[in-house]
């Protein structure tokens, strides 16, 4: 690449600056993207947060008639069909990660793992259209619904981060435990569990933080009720579906207020979970590593 | 006191057994679902597709033929939008965040692009129509594809500034000690040599948008018609297998169960494709 000599050097070092801003300016419009996206929910929800106050929280009615709004039986329907999810998808996820990462021996291994890296590839609606049409014969549109397909779906994410976990512990920790004459499981339950915890809980929270914000096929499956009822079996309501059923009908200000009050909630709960997640995977694999 | 010991450690052994087979059961598990989706989808799709569903229009409930074919050009023109938007800035972020983002601008970037990624997908649609759809005053193809551009963004930056970093630093100095300028130096030959491995990643994260419903259903919505216009709705394969998976109508069930399996033979087919690709192009 021959350089032009009609360019001199000086020339070539504004090049280098407006080259260094230019990207410099590109890069900075993703936390200034960030803030307008929490400026402009907050600015639309105020009218809501203004009328309802705290009380939005706690309050379990929701008669856009009346135009009286609360968030409980959304946060609540949220909170436990994850919950559910994890309670499914953490044994299943820890252990085909165990197996893929310490256990097996063979050639299918990586085949296994493939497919279980597909699963986080298969599109969410399509995870709904099954769910509604095999899940919701066997368990009813429902709660217990909508936490199978959560943890059919975050499955993935608990088992590949915790592979990874699972694979930084030194082999040195492993092979002492089984110089000293430990079996595989005691092996796993002394060498690796000890130093992979506070990753294996980052995993677990950050597949929570996915299941929180999942939408289409919860939305599909779940019954879309927004009533608390003590039975797992009973129809309920998360907050990223009441926002995709309704957003695009909100009649009235205050309704599309309360739907993106939702929204922040929403937003909250999952930046936390986030949050702390990525705390814990910093922990033990270091922060070079994408999740 | 022998005795004891024999049994201790046949314990032991049985536990270490029961273990084993656990977290094979496990693993088996594990991968039933998609074993479950896939073959549900094949089963139901395959019947339902031909060329007019390609081609055609949807018809109305209980007109025989039809198709999804306004949607299929819907989603392509909604990932042309999104690549508008978040490839520019992932890639020249993910470039500065490479070369200059060691200090704590750069840590701060990082982590912005961080909590965007774990953004739930229907608030970034939310934004998109507090930003665009209220200001519009109509559901529009742009909304859509700004919406599907942000979640882009995470994925390219960090696989861009990933693949900038793998390239050797000597590459570089071998470019200015030719008297090549630095900026020269990154777009042409840096960014070059990391291009096919950055692309992979663009690949991924189009596959990843195709299949997002959540953030079109109130900004790009839907509609039966073919539409090119940016300012008006669009339909997308996603939504448009929506509103056909909830309705109570066989033949839109079937539609849906076809428009799936389209979907989802495009996701996964790139997914494994550029994983194939990747293996090959990954050094460092």
């Amino acid at each position: 690449m021959p350089l032009n000599p009609s360019i001199t050097d000086q020339m070539q070092k504004t090049r280098d600056a407006w080259f260094r801003t230019v990207t410099f300016l590109f890069a900075l419009s993703i936390p200034l993207l960030l803030l307008l996206l929490v400026v402009i929910l907050v600015g639309q929800a105020l009218p809501s947060i203004n009328i309802f106050g705290a009380g939005f929280i706690f309050s379990s009615s929701w008669d856009p008639v009346r135009e009286t709004f609360g968030a409980l039986p959304y946060i609540y329907g949220t909170l436990v069909s994850s919950l559910i999810a994890l309670i499914i998808a953490v044994p299943l996820g820890l252990g085909s990660a165990l197996y893929l990462a310490e256990v097996s021996r063979s050639k299918i291994k990586e085949y296994l793992a493939v497919m279980i890296e597909l699963l986080a590839a298969i599109p969410s609606i399509i995870y709904g259209l099954w769910g509604i049409f095999v899940l919701g014969p066997l368990f009813g549109l429902s709660m217990l619904s909508g936490g199978v397909i959560l943890a059919i779906m975050i499955l993935p994410t608990i088992a590949a981060i915790s592979r990874e976990v699972f694979r930084s512990v030194p082999n040195i920790f492993k092979e002492s435990a089984m110089a000293l004459g430990a079996t595989r499981w005691e092996t796993i339950k002394l060498a690796v569990f000890g130093p992979a915890r506070s990753g294996i809980l980052g995993a677990i929270i950050l597949g929570l933080g996915r299941a929180l914000g999942e939408t289409m096929a919860v939305t599909m499956v779940i019954g879309n009720r927004p009533e608390i009822s003590a039975s797992i079996f009973a129809p309920a309501y998360t907050l990223a579906s009441v926002i995709a059923n309704e957003f695009a009908e909100a009649s009235s200000d205050v309704y599309l207020s309360a739907l993106v009050e939702l929204g922040i909630i929403l937003l909250l709960i999952t930046m936390v979970v986030n949050g702390l997640a990525r705390l814990l995977i910093w922990k033990t694999v270091g922060k070079n590593n994408i999740f | 006191m022998e005795n004891g010991r024999q049994k201790q450690y046949f314990l032991r052994k049985i536990k270490d057994r029961v273990f084993l087979l656990a977290v094979f059961v496990c693993t088996l598990i594990a991968v039933l679902p998609l074993l479950f989706v896939l073959s549900h989808i094949l089963l139901k799709g395959l019947g339902a597709i031909n060329l007019d569903f390609f081609l055609h229009l949807p018809t109305p409930v209980g007109e025989a033929g039809g198709g999804m074919g306004n949607a299929i050009i819907g989603t392509l023109i909604l990932i042309l939008l999104a690549c508008g938007i978040g490839l520019p800035i992932g890639i020249l972020g993910g470039i500065w965040l490479a070369q200059f983002g060691d200090g704590k601008r750069g840590f701060f970037i990082r982590y912005s692009a961080d909590v965007l990624a774990g953004i739930p997908t229907i608030v970034i649609g939310m934004f998109a129509y507090a930003l665009i759809v209220i200001r519009m005053g109509r559901f529009s193809a742009l909304a859509g594809g700004f919406a599907l551009g942000l979640i882009m963004i995470p994925t390219i930056v960090r696989t861009t500034e990933e693949l900038i970093k793998m390239v050797p630093r000597s590459l570089y100095e071998a470019g200015l000690a030719l008297g090549i300028p630095g900026w020269k130096v990154t777009l042409r030959i840096i960014f070059r040599t990391a291009w096919s491995g950055i692309f992979t990643g663009i690949m991924l994260a189009v596959a990843r948008i195709a299949g997002e419903t959540a953030p079109l259903i109130f900004t790009a919505f839907n509609t039966p018609y073919w539409s090119f216009r940016l300012d008006q709705p669009m339909a997308s394969m996603t939504v448009t297998i929506f509103n056909y998976a909830i309705s109570p109508f066989d033949d839109w069930h079937a539609k849906a169960w076809a428009g799936s399996l389209v979907l989802i033979f495009a996701v996964l087919g790139v997914t494994l494709l550029v994983r194939k690709f990747s293996k090959q192009v990954q050094y460092g």
